[in-house]
This record gives C-alpha cells, sequence and structure tokens, in this order.
C-alpha cells in the first residue's frame, strides 16, 4: 500500500453509507434459498436469503455481524441482483469475486455502478475476504450449498 | 495495578526511572514510517521488536562460531555447544529455577505445552480430570482436549466473571481427585488479566495435583521466580520477549521431567540406540530430538541479558504506569467498552468502540501508523463469554511511550468521527 492511497478511498461516503444502515437487512421468512458464510479470523458471520419467482431473484436479504466492508459489500449485493435471473446473479457474483482477487487487473468499474464503490479494498490485502464473503455466500445459496462457506 | 498490586503516581514528576529515548534507540525496527507516520508499535502481546544487542548476537553466532552441538571435537562444535548451553544458564537464572536440568527448550509455548500433554498425559484414563480457565489462549485449550480425545480424559473449565477474573473459589472447586493436571494462564493475552496463581498453586498442592503456568504473556512483563511460584511447569517464547521466534521454554520440576517419557525421538535425545533397545539421554537433553533451534536460543540469552540490563522491576514499575496513562485515555473517548478490568493486569488493553468493528479499527489506525491487534485472539471462548466477535487490544512494551499511547488515540478519535 502507497502513501497516496487514503482511507477515503476504502471507506467511501456510500460504503459508509451502506454500512450504517445496510438495505434489505434482515431476515426473509419463507425464502427459497439460503447460505451461512462465516469469516472465522474476523468472526464475521452471515446469512443470505433469497425468494425466487421461477429462476428469477423475487427477493433478498441477509442477516449478521461484520466489518464495515462486509456489511456494505452485502447491502450492495442485494440491491445488484434482486430482480436479475439467477445465473446472472451467480455470474456477476463469481465476476466481483474474481475482481477483487486480482489487485493487478483494471478494477472494471464502469459496468458495475454503486459496486464500484468497494474497489479500494484491493489495495488491503487483509481486507479483501471482507468483501468477498457476501459474494461467496450468495453462490453458495445459489448452488444451494448446505454447509457453511468460508473465506479462510 | 501492577504484579505487587502497587498503584503507580502517573504525575510527571513520579515517572519510574527508565531511560525509554535510550531503549528506543536500541530498537531498529521502532524508527519507521508506516502510511507517512511514525510507527507506534502497540502489538507486543501477538510479538514483541528486538533490540539491536539480540540480533548482533545472532549474527555473531553465524559470522563465527556455528556448528551442531554436542556432537563434533571441534572448536566450533565447542562454541556452538557452550553458546547454546551458556544461554540455558542464563534462562535457568532468569526464572530461579534450581538447575539446567530443569530447562527444556522448545520451538514456544505452544510446543512446550502440547510436550507436557503428549509426554504427561500419555497414561492418562477416562477417570481424570484436566482443569483449565475460561480465559486461555487456544494453545492452552485445544492441547488438552486432543489429550481428552485420546484417552477419554475430561475437560474442566474454571469460570471468570464480568470483568474477566478467574472465580477462584469455583476454580478450587472444581479440584478433585480426578483432576491429573491444572493449567493456567499467568496473565491472559486477551484480557490482560493477572490470575492469581500464587493462591492457585498452594491449593493444587495440597491435592498433590501439578500446574502448568502459561506463563507467554506474563514473563516479559514482571520477574518471574518458579521455586517462588512452586509452580511444577511454565511455558514461555521468546518471541514475546525482545528474543527470536521459533524458541521457547518449558521449565518442568525434575522430579516430573525425569518421570516422562520422551516427547519426540530423534537424535540427541539418546545414549544408545540398537534395534533392540534405546537408551534415552538424560534431563533435560531427553525432550530435545533433533538439532536445536542453537541461534535461537543464542539470541533468547542476549534478550534476557538485554532485559536483565534494564531490570524486570523497572520494566513492571514503568508498563503499568504506561498502562494506567493508556487505560485512562481511552476510558475518556466516547463509546469505548473496554474488555478485561480486572484489578490486577499486565500490558493489556482490549477494548471495543461503539458497534464499530474492530478490524475498521485496526485499517484506521494503521493509516495512522499504530499496529494493535484486532478480532478474537487466539481466545474464542473468551469473546464468546463477552458475547462479541472481538475486540480491538492494545498492548503495552517498556520500549512504547505516551506518545505512542496518544498517537493510538487520536487514531482512535479519527475512527469514531469517520464511522459516527
Amino acid at each position: 500500500m502507497d502513501d497516496k492511497h487514503t482511507l477515503m478511498d476504502l471507506y467511501r461516503r456510500s460504503v459508509l453509507q451502506h454500512s450504517r444502515t445496510p438495505h434489505n437487512f434482515g431476515r426473509l421468512d419463507a425464502a427459497d434459498l439460503k447460505a451461512e458464510g462465516h469469516n472465522p479470523l474476523c468472526g464475521d458471520k452471515l446469512t443470505v436469503y433469497l425468494r425466487l419467482d421461477g429462476n428469477d431473484i423475487l427477493d433478498i436479504s441477509f442477516e449478521g455481524v461484520g466489518c464495515a466492508i462486509s456489511l456494505a459489500s452485502a447491502s450492495m449485493m442485494t440491491e445488484a441482483v434482486k430482480g436479475k435471473a439467477l445465473s446472472t446473479a451467480q455470474s456477476e457474483a463469481n465476476d466481483i469475486i474474481g475482481n477483487f482477487a486480482r489487485p493487478d487487473a483494471r478494477w472494471n468499474g464502469d459496468r458495475l455502478g454503486e459496486l464500484a464503490a468497494l474497489g479500494g479494498v484491493r489495495e488491503y490485502p487483509s481486507r479483501i475476504k471482507c468483501a468477498v464473503l457476501p459474494w461467496k455466500t450468495l453462490c453458495a445459496a445459489i448452488s444451494k450449498t448446505e454447509q457453511t462457506v468460508s473465506t479462510e | 495495578m501492577n504484579a505487587t498490586g502497587q498503584i503507580p503516581d502517573s504525575s510527571n514528576s513520579a515517572r519510574p526511572a527508565l531511560d525509554n529515548d535510550r531503549i528506543r534507540g536500541d530498537f531498529p525496527i521502532l524508527h519507521q514510517s508506516i502510511n507517512g507516520c511514525p510507527l507506534a508499535y502497540l502489538d507486543n502481546a501477538a510479538s514483541s521488536q528486538r533490540p539491536r544487542q539480540v540480533l548482533d548476537a545472532i549474527q555473531h553466532y553465524y559470522c563465527h562460531d556455528h556448528s551442531n552441538v554436542h556432537r563434533g571435537v571441534h572448536t566450533l562444535s565447542h562454541r556452538a555447544t557452550e553458546a547454546y548451553e551458556g544461554a540455558r544458564e542464563k534462562v535457568r537464572k532468569f526464572i530461579n529455577a534450581r538447575s539446567v536440568t530443569e530447562i527444556v527448550f522448545t520451538r514456544g509455548t505452544t510446543d512446550a505445552i502440547n510436550l507436557v500433554a503428549d509426554s504427561l498425559g500419555r497414561d492418562f484414563s477416562a477417570d481424570d480430570e484436566i482443569l483449565i480457565s475460561h480465559m486461555e489462549h487456544h494453545s492452552n485449550i485445544v492441547p488438552w482436549q486432543l489429550l481428552c480425545e485420546k484417552t477419554g480424559a475430561q475437560l474442566k473449565v474454571a469460570p471468570i466473571n464480568r470483568q474477566g477474573e478467574l472465580l477462584l473459589d469455583d476454580c478450587l472447586a472444581l479440584m478433585s481427585d480426578k483432576t491429573r493436571l491444572v493449567a493456567i494462564a499467568h496473565v491472559s493475552n486477551a484480557l490482560g488479566t493477572i490470575n492469581p496463581v500464587e493462591r492457585l498453586i498452594p491449593a493444587a498442592r495440597d491435592r498433590n495435583i501439578p500446574v502448568l503456568v502459561d506463563g507467554a504473556q506474563a514473563i516479559p512483563h514482571q520477574a518471574i521466580d518458579v521455586q517462588a511460584l512452586d509452580c511444577d511447569f511454565y511455558a514461555f517464547s521468546s518471541h514475546k520477549m525482545c528474543g527470536p521466534t521459533g524458541i521457547g521454554v518449558l521449565y518442568g520440576k525434575q522430579q516430573w521431567l525425569e518421570r516422562m517419557p520422551p516427547y519426540q525421538g530423534g537424535g540427541d535425545m539418546i545414549l544408545s540406540v540398537s534395534f533392540e533397545q534405546t537408551l534415552y539421554n538424560e534431563l533435560p537433553y531427553r525432550f530435545e530430538a533433533g538439532t536445536p533451534n542453537i541461534a535461537g536460543a543464542i539470541g533468547l540469552g542476549a534478550a534476557i541479558d538485554y532485559l536483565d540490563t534494564i531490570g524486570m522491576a523497572s520494566i513492571a514499575a514503568y508498563e503499568a504506569d504506561l498502562l494506567t496513562y493508556a487505560t485512562s485515555a481511552i476510558s475518556e473517548l466516547p463509546g469505548i467498552r473496554l474488555i478485561g478490568t480486572a484489578a490486577e493486569k499486565a500490558g493489556v488493553i482490549s477494548f471495543n468502540v461503539d458497534d464499530i468493528h474492530p478490524h475498521d479499527l485496526g485499517t484506521v489506525l494503521d493509516h495512522q501508523g499504530v499496529a494493535i491487534r484486532t478480532g478474537h485472539h487466539c481466545a474464542m471462548p473468551v469473546m464468546e463469554f463477552f458475547g462479541i466477535p472481538g475486540t480491538a487490544r492494545a498492548s503495552l512494551a517498556f520500549y512504547n511511550n505516551r506518545q505512542d499511547i496518544d498517537q493510538l488515540v487520536e487514531g482512535l478519535k479519527l475512527a469514531i468521527r469517520m464511522f459516527q
């Protein structure tokens, strides 16, 4: 990390807003799919719930505890994939996870909309797993994985 | 708030006599910028830093004296052996053990505890119990769980209160005819609590129960006298006391060590080997299989020399003063919740700030050059007891000063402004 990266690149205004008041936070009754994600090192734990209409995500929510980065990532994720087809959501999730994992690759922010604000985390290797956890949990829910996923 | 219960006067006029400027000059790593700010290293409970004297001793050994120990007849082997065994004598003197035969070099505290679990525990059975406390580091929990899995023995856990203090009476009540060992931290790494081992050990002695003290967090902060404590085992790590990583010590009373079977087999731990019968070496070599961490032991010896020149009493007094200063400065911040408020504490301040996640605090502080630990500190049962996923933990050493604390407090103020 060089000195030109400031804290504000990581904790952008929209990231802080989402972490303070996460969207779609809480348990979703009658969820068709759900999965739990756990990051043992941080103690971050979250559950992602999906309600489906055929192959489309009718509704999505999450609940749990986590740092500002994982809460904001989860909150933005629910907004990003709500209403989309499961296959689209899964491919976007894989795309995002791939983007986080490759600090050298250009952060493809243009088509990510609000999610682009999470790009600053790539300068913080120890925090990437915080941003990735909700997306991995979403993938686990979509593939109906029963076991808890972990970013460790 | 130190080991002797004295509360030091924190006014400037009565600050303990310890030349912090000169000491800081001995630690090369402290003199650097992190993210454009001077480094304030407050993660000493995870690992301390090394003075130049320790680095020089290791370099000198490798440049001039290295060979294998206890083997050759040539000059370098002799020098290496002298230096390695010289370090053992320094350790003996530092903790006031009766004899160097009671000083076993290990890879660290974890290895020392595993040695006792494996060796002493070899004849434990389903009728036996091992007693630990709720505030143990995972390294003083998991080896006993493994032993319980292997032997069917039961693990008993002595409770703590909301201040993070051991409930001594409950602990004593858990000792029974079935208890084969009490294993307890001298100082809690997550909470800073100093446990009343000097009261616990005689009570165990009355019941003929040996006591292992995990001294990893106590040894850098106060003088340790294993004969005065009368503990049966005392385990600690070099890297928490300004020595190298990868080396530690198991002190064991001779009467226990001599009846314990070897931990690992290999060279150096034997007198003679044939396919029919192997005779084990005498103490402490019976527990040191293979070529040991010679440079590590020599570095640890140099660290002990260094600590001795300052004096553990001076270090304890200085750190107690700094802890009082830091606790008071941090407590004044809005939304602070201290985790671990025991009456007797050593150099650790664990805290949370409102609902700001410790990792966010850690990242903001790192941007201000302040290194602290965040998370569960390898003490997940402690976190569960307090109903939190983790804490931010600032931990002190004698090379820290009030500027480090002020830098921490300013960093916390910034974090509070950002996240509120």
